[in-house]
């Protein structure tokens, strides 16, 4: 095996693997802000503008783009709640159980956005 | 049994892994290993270690990417298939072959605070610090730290930010902020409240999973950071 290979093997723990989640997941969602706003400012140019916007945003592709979002979103706020509480509650034998918590959770109302959506 | 293929890292801060071939036994430690090849391979290899038995944590070095003890390492439970690869320790500046230096390391230690320094003289007789008390309590883990630097080898935050105190460094800070006996305290967490202090932790906790004395330096970075906090607060930094 390489060392590179051996490296990121050494990584892949629970805790490891929820701070990238949280990083990537916190990226992600910056540059999605930009396109968010974007969406909003179609009200600017008035009602027919939004309205053919919105219209355009009911294809499957976007819709499965919005599942991709949510379970971003619920990933970010569980790894985050994971780091808050595990510098502001102080040590807990909870600490692995959190990572899969936020995981899981993560994965759940992702899951439940796409039931309702399709 | 058969032979295991070992790739070791050879030279100072540049060098290149060089492979030799050693016979597999059972119950062989990692150090075994090392020691084999140094013995009947070749002389020249440099390595470090003393006690053997798991007491003075000199003997770390990355086995397969892991910082780990090697004399309590068995072989088998690090290797699936033949082949292993031995590195220095990373985060420190490599001496030759599998030996590095320990200074940085040691010098982030009294950068933390990590002396000691408390208002009576040895003619005051002994403290007494109740073994329930709240603060022997918090630091009971983690006054068992040896300072093998694995938690140090195991961090990324130190890779990113080399000024970072690192894990054992704000450790060993913890454990002086929650002596009774300690006069420093508003000073150390000072010293651990800047851009390279407590508050550069990304709770990674590589640390907490490599510490071979299963100790948890996350946890006593965690509490500098609530005293940090605290501390801000009232003022007192």
């Amino acid at each position: 095996m390489t060392h590179s290979a051996n490296a990121l093997k050494a990584r892949r723990h629970g805790a490891y693997i929820a701070f990238v989640l949280h990083r990537v997941s916190g990226l992600l969602l910056s540059a999605f802000l930009p396109l968010h706003f974007l969406a909003l400012s179609q009200a600017l140019n008035g009602e027919a503008a939004l309205d053919a916007f919105l219209n355009w945003a009911d294809n499957p592709l976007v819709k499965l783009s919005e599942v991709g979002l949510v379970v971003m979103l619920s990933l970010h706020l569980g790894c985050g709640l994971r780091v808050m509480a595990l510098e502001a509650l102080g040590w807990t034998v909870w600490q692995k159980n959190m990572v899969a918590i936020a995981f899981g959770g993560s994965v759940v109302v992702g899951t439940i956005f796409l039931l309702q959506v399709f | 049994m058969t032979d295991l293929r070992v790739s070791v890292w050879r030279g100072d801060e540049s060098g290149d892994q060089e492979y030799f071939d050693v016979p597999r036994k059972e119950n062989q430690t990692i150090l075994d290993v090392v020691t084999y090849i140094q013995r009947n391979l070749d002389p020249t290899l440099s390595y470090r270690y003393a006690c053997r038995v798991g007491m003075c944590g000199s003997c770390a070095m990355s086995v397969n990417g892991v910082a780990r003890w090697t004399c309590r390492t068995h072989v088998d439970k690090v290797c699936d298939t033949d082949e292993l690869e031995l590195r220095p320790l990373d985060n420190f500046p490599v001496v030759k072959d599998l030996v590095c230096d320990m200074q940085t390391f040691f010098n982030k230690q009294k950068k933390a605070g990590g002396a000691f320094q408390g208002s009576k003289s040895r003619d005051d007789g002994l403290a007494i610090i109740k073994p329930d008390s709240k603060g022997r309590m918090a630091v009971d883990k983690a006054i068992e730290c040896i300072g093998c630097g694995v938690c140090y080898a195991s961090c990324d935050i130190i890779k990113w930010n080399p000024d970072y105190l690192g894990p054992a460094a704000l450790n060993r800070a913890w454990t002086l902020v929650e002596d009774e006996r300690d006069t420093r305290r508003v000073d150390r967490l000072r010293a651990v409240s800047g851009d390279a202090g407590c508050h550069a932790c990304h709770t990674q906790m590589s640390c907490t999973q490599r510490c071979p004395k299963l100790l948890s330096p996350t946890h006593s970075i965690s509490g500098l950071k609530r005293e940090v906090t605290r501390a801000a607060l009232k003022g007192e930094i």
